[in-house]
């Protein structure tokens, strides 16, 4: 699987939000493209990812 | 390319000056919508001002980031603009937002709707005085073509980009993250994220002691939402 342009390998399931855990982010902070769709904050706990995905998660710090 | 030729009557070229002075004049009084129209078509060519004036573009947030991008939005003359924002100018705000001194305590969007006018008051323009969130946010961005992400708070950053990906797929989304302080002009950037979501700022810069939000550095960033959204509106969907 590919996670903002760098290859990671899956070792057992992991959903999105599994991974955004494991990365150490605060889910309020992120979203989440998979394969070029929004991954419904909703959907998040029950997106399972697979090897042949590509994950965009996109950070928010303060400012504007 | 047609000169330009000032319409303007005697009149309304001795009211600019009683108005620079201090006297008090609605900008209609000062201008025409046909001076105006012939100054931007000397500029930007028919075919380009004609996409301008049917694009609607939402400003979400009118702070550093929204403030500034809407009024380079105005001044191109993009003809319909939507200026959402719950908040009311503060005197830390004039830092970098575009307010005047006697904007403090009035609510952004109506202040920032009155500069507006003031560069083209013959635009379109739509406000919002609301928090925007999941309940709302289908209704208040309906009609938009264009949003701009232009909050400050974090969690509403990432709100309104989850509230607008999941609601309005084929809306076009420019947001933005990461512009505090005064590092390098040159680590801030615009990225297609995906078919419809754009992505401005060094991705990275929170404000910190001594290097907090300033006009500069978040002015970069605001520009390079607003230059984005010009690109669209003209029909470029590369970053």
């Amino acid at each position: 699987m590919k996670v903002n342009g760098t290859n990671e390998t899956l070792n057992g399931p992991l959903s999105v939000a599994g991974l955004v855990e494991s990365r150490g982010l605060n889910p309020a902070r992120v979203a989440v493209e998979l394969n070029g769709d929004i991954v419904p904050r909703a959907e998040r706990a029950t997106t399972m990812l697979k090897d042949s995905d590509t994950v965009e998660i996109v950070s928010f710090v303060q400012g504007g | 390319m047609p000169g330009f030729t000032p319409s303007a009557t005697p009149e309304q070229i001795s009211k600019r000056a009683r108005a620079f002075a201090g006297e008090h004049f609605d900008a209609k009084e000062l201008v025409s919508e046909k001076e105006i129209r012939d100054a931007l078509l000397e500029r930007h060519g028919e075919a380009t001002q004609a996409k301008l004036d049917a694009a609607r573009v939402a400003i979400c947030g009118c702070g550093g980031l929204g403030s500034t991008a809407a009024i380079a939005l105005a001044r191109i003359g993009v003809g319909h603009l939507h200026l959402i924002d719950f908040d009311v100018v503060d005197m830390t705000n004039l830092n970098r937002q575009q307010y005047f001194v006697w904007h403090v305590g009035q609510p952004k969007v109506e202040a920032l709707k009155s500069i507006i006018y003031n560069i083209n008051p013959y635009l379109d323009v739509r406000v919002d005085n609301v928090k925007v969130t999941d309940s709302n946010v289908r209704e208040l961005l309906a009609d938009d073509d264009i949003i701009a992400e232009c909050f400050d708070v974090p969690e509403n950053k990432t709100f309104l980009v989850n509230a607008v990906l999941e609601n309005f797929p084929g809306k076009k989304l420019v947001a933005a993250s990461g512009m505090a302080g005064y590092r390098s002009s040159n680590l801030i950037s615009t990225r297609r994220v995906s078919k419809n979501f754009y992505f401005c700022g060094d991705g990275e810069t929170a404000p910190k002691p001594g290097a907090g939000l300033m006009a500069p550095r978040v002015g970069v960033v605001s520009c390079h939402e607003s230059n984005m959204i010009t690109r669209l509106i003209l029909g470029e969907e590369d970053a």
